[in-house]
């Protein structure tokens, strides 16, 4: 056990959703969206709904819940991994980003921006993910190829757009003239 | 065109609340006390439920309450209903077995809820869950529609012997004997059009609340329809009177057809909210949904198209046989029937159309609309045909098509519907040029020289959507009407809110709506709000499915907004003194004729509350005006895909290699949201052709219930696509528009298996056409090939 993740001592550490489950015993330490923050969470408890229960993040989705569509997708330490399939624990001391901390307070994310401008949102439920899993690339590669952006999103599933305009969006960004 | 009228590509308005996270679905909605809820699903396709001991999951902790199919029949809460009525051909009604939200006495299908548990945590009514005993006595079970009328089958439920729904039929049949009889050519094809789970990336949620105080209810659902809703669980379940009753479809994340039906989950949260006194919320699990969503497709037909002279078309008949499932769901009834056989005509002007559909019972799911919804199984049935027809007949397909489409309008076919105008030549030329269809012999030589099969196939659909004339619909049994509701509410400063019954799950309404009322009205886009979704706020309306909102969504906005655009004018008139007749408005701006008079938007507004120019005799002060827009007939949005693959002889992995799509949706609104939405029915239904599926194994387990097991077409499977259009405006309603939403759903998969076949010169390919099964037909087809 690092020293981000403590056993809580007191009951003022467990929320008052806790009065049931009474199993929040372990506090996580980490980075969230730029900002220190510990939090109060069971040993098994998920990333994805400590975002989105206990932190009200709720711009993080889960639609399968076994990893297989990408709607929960958050950053790691720059990489992008399935929140639904990770416990809270296993972030201790590291960096974790979400939908929420894109924008900045006046502007918006170019990934954001070009998702609006080319029509790559429809009815957004997979949006989060999507563009979060772009974020990722783009940060690691800068000028991807179209079959790099395509590897990029795989495991983030559409319904809706049939990802032509997100690939066109996610290039849009990369292959922007500055 | 204005920058932000009808026409030009807006930026959606609804966008960034998606792309920033704020986006609210029902899952995102926690209300104070809120309870939740497991549904305790039947592991058995078909099973007698002996027995449910509850007690020992009662005891367990953090649980409220654990109810069951005898508390709900206890409560007298009524049966889940199909609200339109086929007749059989011998005149009988159809057959509707009773479906209570929680099974009892009887499962009907894996999936089935036979319990639930409301407790205060999900992970303590999973676990009470684990705790109710239920005394199966399993039957056998049937779940193919081809077998489930054989004698000897499983009886399902006992008011349809044979397992038999309705054996309807459409069309002359005599006629199309005599069509048949004198033939010169005629093709037959069998054909599966395969098994589809919708799958929305939202899964379905609801949160039912009760107030005590008020006798209130309130639902919180994924509903494509919150007004239909209401009214279902209203008048048939009979869960609380109408106007106690409130749904609001929040934000929602896709429906294509599966977020329409009212199912059993959102009865059983409203009813166990006021048994608990807490609210009441459920999130569909992704495998749960797999097993209680309504899935779509699941037809299996014989189908027959003759010919004269010369590759002339004179009849088609087809028999099909349509899965319903284990229970008729909302509309299931009218798919396999007025939205499919109605639909055989195709773009071809076929003298005579005989169409018979038993619509059958089996142990799975249910079946209903999805993404397109009947549609897609017409045009797969025709486009097969008369791709099969062409290469019989050594016709080139695209003469053949040519030969035969329909070239005058208004124009009556057969089956009911009459095509009130369109230029399918126009599409298919535009479409071939695109495609480079010259080019393609070069091509396949080209691919040929590689080792490998290149095949070029078209589809040329034919839909019907802006459903539909109430009256229409009501003589062929439909139990509601079609139209649809607007208000326009001006507000004193000018900004408008436009309430209506339309709702958006992804379709860009607050976007397209608001483009209209900033043309129409000449005021900034910004200034105009959409609302939806909330039966409170907005009045009675019929939702969103078969490409309707635009056609008779936003022609019920223009009635309404006519009508504040008329009172307007009078308060103009008072306004700047002037006689009513000499008010012009334009741009925003109301002017006297042949004086230098005028009066901005805003002002009219201000003055039409104020109420300061005129008399409470001389007129009615405020700015809001209603309308209901009922259509006239149905709209017939047509195009031509073509499809180009190339097939790996070694392997049978087929690549799409070219997609043209030239569709003619009448007047469109905003081109950027339109490309989208082709899309995206693109992908649906290259999915269809090449890798989705459902299977059930015999004994009606669910072999493909996650992603893991059922093909969902991601980022790599799909090719460029090359979208255009082609434009002839609808003359059925005012702004012109036909509907963009299930197209290409509905022409792609015929277009791909058209493909394919042409690659591998073979017919006998079912789909999903996986890599195995391309293999196994390319070594079936290999002396034909090598023939050649």
């Amino acid at each position: 056990m690092t020293s981000d993740v403590q056993l809580a001592t007191r009951p003022a550490d467990v929320s008052a959703r806790d009065r049931v489950d009474a199993a929040k015993n372990l506090v996580v330490s980490f980075v969230l969206n730029g900002k220190p923050l510990s939090v109060a969470v069971a040993p098994t408890e998920l990333l994805a709904d400590t975002l989105r229960e206990g932190l009200g993040l709720t711009g993080t989705k889960v639609a399968c819940g076994t990893g297989d569509c990408g709607t929960c997708t958050a950053i790691l330490d720059g990489e992008a991994v399935r929140s639904c399939l990770m416990l809270t624990a296993m972030v201790a001391g590291k960096t974790v980003e979400t939908i929420e901390g894109l924008a900045g307070e006046s502007d918006i994310h170019p990934i954001q921006q070009a998702f609006i401008d080319t029509g790559a949102v429809q009815c957004g439920y997979c949006t989060p993910g999507m563009i979060l899993a772009a974020k990722a690339l783009l940060d690691e590669n800068p000028k991807p190829s179209a079959d790099d952006i395509k590897e990029a999103i795989s495991g983030n599933l559409c319904r809706c757009t049939g990802y032509t305009k997100i690939i066109e969006a996610i290039d849009k960004v990369a292959n922007a003239v500055a | 065109m204005s920058a932000t009228g009808i026409g030009a590509a807006v930026r959606r308005k609804e966008d960034y609340r998606f792309i920033t996270g704020k986006g609210q679905y029902t899952d995102d909605i926690s209300r104070p006390g809120q309870t939740h809820i497991h549904f305790l699903r039947s592991p058995h396709a078909h099973a007698k439920i002996t027995s449910i001991d509850t007690a020992s999951a009662k005891t367990m902790p953090g649980v409220l309450a654990v109810l069951t199919g005898a508390d709900l029949a206890g409560d007298k809460i009524g049966n889940l209903i199909c609200g339109w009525m086929i007749h059989s051909k011998d005149g009988t009604p159809m057959k509707m077995a009773p479906h209570p939200a929680i099974a009892h006495g009887k499962a009907c299908y894996a999936g089935d809820p036979v319990a639930v548990v409301i407790a205060e945590t999900l992970g303590q009514a999973r676990d009470a869950a684990e705790k109710i005993e239920v005394d199966y006595e399993v039957l056998p079970a049937v779940v193919d529609p081809a077998k489930t009328q054989e004698a000897g089958a499983p009886q399902i439920h006992e008011v349809a012997p044979q397992n038999t729904i309705f054996q309807w039929h459409l069309g002359e049949a005599a006629a199309v004997d005599a069509a048949f009889a004198s033939a010169k050519h005629v093709t037959k094809l069998d054909i599966v059009n395969n098994r589809l789970v919708p799958n929305a990336m939202e899964p379905r949620a609801a949160i039912g609340e009760y107030d005590s105080g008020t006798q209130n209810f309130t639902l919180w659902n994924t509903t494509q329809n919150p007004h239909v809703a209401r009214l279902v669980i209203a008048a048939f379940v009979g869960m609380a009177p109408e106007h106690k009753l409130r749904v609001i479809a929040p934000d929602v994340g896709g429906g294509f057809g599966s977020k329409i039906f009212i199912y059993p989950e959102e009865v059983v949260c409203l009813w166990a909210s006021k048994k608990v006194g807490r609210p009441v919320k459920w999130v569909c699990e992704r495998a749960e949904a797999f097993l209680a969503d309504a899935h779509g497709r699941d037809h299996v037909t014989h189908a027959e198209l003759a010919f004269g002279e010369g590759g002339k078309m004179t009849a088609l008949r087809a028999k099909t046989i349509a899965n319903l499932g284990a229970y008729m769901s909302t509309f299931s009834s009218s798919i396999p029937t007025y939205l499919y056989a109605t639909l055989l005509s195709g773009q071809y002007d076929l003298p005579a159309i005989y169409c018979e559909v038993d619509a059958v019972y089996t142990n799975t799911v249910p079946v209903d609309a999805y993404r397109g919804a009947g549609r897609p199984e017409a045009t797969f049935v025709v486009e097969r045909l008369v791709e099969v027809a062409a290469r019989e007949l050594h016709m080139d397909p695209v003469e053949l098509r040519r030969k035969n489409f329909v070239k005058s309008f208004p124009h009556q076919t057969p089956v009911i519907m009459n095509y009130d105008v369109g230029d399918y030549d126009a599409s298919m030329r535009k479409a071939m040029e695109i495609a480079d269809v010259n080019g393609f012999a070069a091509r396949r030589r080209e691919a040929e020289k590689r080792g490998k099969l290149r095949g070029l196939g078209y589809s040329t659909y034919i839909e019907a959507c802006g459903i539909a004339p109430s009256q229409a619909v009501g003589s062929l049994g439909a139990g509601v009407g079609l139209w649809e509701s607007a208000e326009v509410r001006v507000n004193p400063t000018g900004s408008v809110e436009v309430l209506t019954g339309s709702h958006s799950h992804g379709q860009g309404h607050e976007t397209t709506f608001a483009q209209l009322v900033s043309e129409r009205l000449g005021i900034p886009i910004e200034n105009v709000s959409i609302v939806h979704g909330d039966t409170d706020k907005v009045q009675f309306g019929m939702g969103t499915y078969g490409s309707r909102s635009g056609a008779v969504g936003m022609s019920a906005i223009v009635k309404a907004l006519e009508k504040v655009e008329a009172k307007a004018k009078k308060v103009a008139s008072h306004l700047m003194e002037a006689a009513e007749s000499d008010i012009v408005f334009k741009d925003g701006q109301f002017t006297v004729a042949g004086t230098d008079k005028s009066a901005a938007w805003a002002d009219v507004a201000l003055h039409a509350y104020i109420a300061h120019k005129f008399t409470g005799a001389q007129l009615e002060p405020g700015l809001k005006e209603g309308a209901f827009y009922d259509p006239t007939n149905f709209t017939f949005p047509a195009g031509c895909h073509i499809c180009e693959v190339e097939i790996d002889p070694e392997t049978g992995s087929t690549t799409i290699v070219g997609w043209t799509a030239v569709d003619d949706f009448g007047t469109i609104i905003n081109p950027m949201i339109v490309e989208g939405q082709v899309h995206g029915g693109i992908a649906q239904g290259v999915g269809q052709a090449l890798m989705e599926n459902a299977v059930y194994d015999k004994d009606g387990q669910l072999m493909s219930g996650s992603f893991m097991d059922y093909s969902m077409p991601r980022a790599e499977n799909l090719p460029p696509l090359k979208i255009d259009t082609t434009v002839t405006p609808c003359p059925g309603n005012p702004l012109g528009i036909k509907g963009c939403g299930e197209a290409g759903a509905i022409a792609a998969p015929a277009a791909v298996i058209n493909a394919i076949t042409d690659a591998i010169r073979t017919e006998n390919l079912a789909m999903p056409a996986t890599a195995p099964a391309v293999w196994a037909a390319v070594r079936a087809a290999a002396p034909a090939l090598a023939a050649e």
